[in-house]
């Protein structure tokens, strides 16, 4: 038999997938408008930012219905815990999609410091951990959880590459130091967007597992 | 009060948030009862309540024990006339027609206006005689064929049918409680109700069983306006589309459940809700 609240709990994790897919298509899309100096693509990151935003506002209200009318236990409990953090990850990753292609759009006024190798790595790497994470959202899968907590390292050492080296750009040419800055700054909306896919990672393993793996240092007898 | 607050529009996304999905357009009322005051002697059990009951639509009535939900629920198609000292004043209307009018058949209002008990309260007969007996006191069928069809429609309907469809003529006291609770649901569907009163129907089973009601309860919303009596106010949460909350004898609040149990109106349902009182 059904229950009346599988319906619910269905259509939520539905929403959060329809969710995810916006901002991991607004993440692609940013870094595609930099990479490229696309305008068009950067102003329909922009532009697309609000629905992205309804959905945070809907999601939150339906796990909201779902604690106030049915009492949850268990897997269900956690789950509906999970998509609320989740949410609140994805809307975030949705803002630093937008940082990237205001950046891009600023970026476009000026020569470029150099050819972008890093940027898209860094780029793909993050891209890829959000896609990860939601995959194993939806299959409850912890090693595909577990492989993304381990890219979080890749891209933070890409992070630091590439703030070394335009750091070396900006001291021998002060011209450049706007673009070079720009360019730091995307990096550090890439981290952060890895940083929100480690989140939905760490998420995922207390859904499924029931393990609280954040902060590994906090005393949890 | 419009039900349809219980939606709320994305436009970007052309969605809407409906946990339990409103009828389009605004609902019809099935019943009201517009100023309703009940007494038992000189103790006032209802006072002044005034409250639709949509169809299709399940309507819960919450509130703390003496506060007159079972006695509002009785009024409904009644059955407090069956106690003496009851006096009634205000209207209650089933199809804009009112129940109390002098000359209303009190015995068809009874078969429109169905109702299940707390306790499972079958006859002591066989499963069959127990939904065909409304059929059989009223007259409603003419033939055996026609009393076969319409018990094992009730018994479909009551998600009981494939129970007990190879031992129809065993004893219906040899079911199980929750097998009995949704017996008697088939037994008040046989005469084909439109209004299904239902007090405090889960309140004697286990939880599987009580699981099994209220999922018969949306299929049976579909084609029934549904009223009912709770003190288990996680039923209420579950399975109502519209919940009211009486306190002393007063309506305090009628909204939609999903807002009801979210952010309710008034403060002593907060406090009631919450556990602070009751």
């Amino acid at each position: 038999m059904e229950r009346h609240f599988e319906r619910d709990l269905q259509e939520l994790k539905e929403r959060l997938l329809w969710m995810a897919s916006l901002a991991e298509r607004a993440v692609h899309q940013a870094v595609q408008a930099l990479l490229e100096g696309d305008e068009a693509v950067a102003n329909q990151v922009i532009a697309e930012e609000n629905a992205i935003n309804e959905l945070q506002i809907e999601i939150d209200e339906r796990a909201l219905q779902l604690l106030a009318l049915y009492q949850l236990m268990a897997a269900d409990l956690r789950f509906v815990l999970a998509v609320s953090r989740i949410n609140a990850d994805l809307e975030r990753i949705g803002d630093q999609a937008v940082n990237i292609a205001e950046a891009a759009q600023r970026l476009m006024r000026h020569p470029r410091v150099k050819p972008y190798v890093d940027l898209p790595r860094m780029g793909e790497l993050a891209e890829a951990m959000v896609r990860d994470g939601m995959n194993a959202v939806v299959n409850r899968d912890l090693e595909l959880a577990k492989s993304v907590l381990t890219r979080d390292d890749q891209v933070d050492s890409l992070r630091d590459q590439i703030f070394r080296e335009l750091l070396t750009y900006m001291m021998e040419n002060s011209s450049v130091v706007f673009s070079a800055f720009e360019l730091i700054l995307v990096a550090k909306n890439l981290e952060r967007i890895g940083d929100h896919a480690t989140n939905i990672a760490e998420d995922v393993i207390y859904m499924v597992a029931g393990r609280d793996i954040r902060h590994p240092a906090v005393d949890r007898r | 009060m419009s039900i349809m607050t219980t939606t709320r529009d994305f436009p970007l996304l052309k969605t809407q948030v409906e946990q339990r999905k409103p009828l389009p357009g605004e609902p019809e009322a099935k019943m009201t009862v517009e100023e309703l005051t009940i007494r038992y002697g000189p103790r006032v059990a209802v006072e002044g309540v005034t409250l639709p009951f949509y169809r299709q639509l399940i309507t819960a009535i919450i509130g703390p024990s003496g506060c007159g939900k079972s006695t509002l629920l009785r009024a409904l198609n009644r059955m407090n006339d069956t106690l003496p000292g009851v006096v009634t004043q205000g209207r209650v209307e089933l199809d804009g027609k009112d129940i109390y009018a002098p000359g209303c058949d009190v015995i068809a209002l009874r078969q429109r206006v169905g109702m299940v008990f707390q306790q499972p309260n079958p006859f002591a007969k066989s499963i069959y005689d127990n939904v065909a007996y409304g059929l059989r006191i009223n007259g409603l069928v003419r033939s055996r064929a026609e009393l076969d069809d319409r018990v094992e429609r009730a018994l479909r309907a009551a998600a009981l049918w494939d129970e007990v469809k190879d031992r129809l003529g065993k004893s219906a006291l040899q079911l199980s409680g929750g097998e009995q609770q949704r017996l008697c649901i088939a037994r008040a569907l046989a005469v084909q109700p439109q209004v299904l009163l239902m007090d405090e129907p889960a309140s004697a089973l286990d939880p599987v069983s009580t699981a099994k009601i209220e999922e018969l309860m949306f299929e049976l919303k579909k084609d029934y306006t549904i009223v009912i009596v709770t003190h288990n106010m996680q039923q209420a949460a579950r399975v109502s589309d519209l919940t009211a909350f009486l306190l002393s004898g007063h309506l305090l609040e009628f909204n939609p459940t999903p807002q009801l149990f979210t952010t309710p109106a008034e403060a002593r349902t907060e406090a009631y809700i919450t556990g602070r009182f009751g």
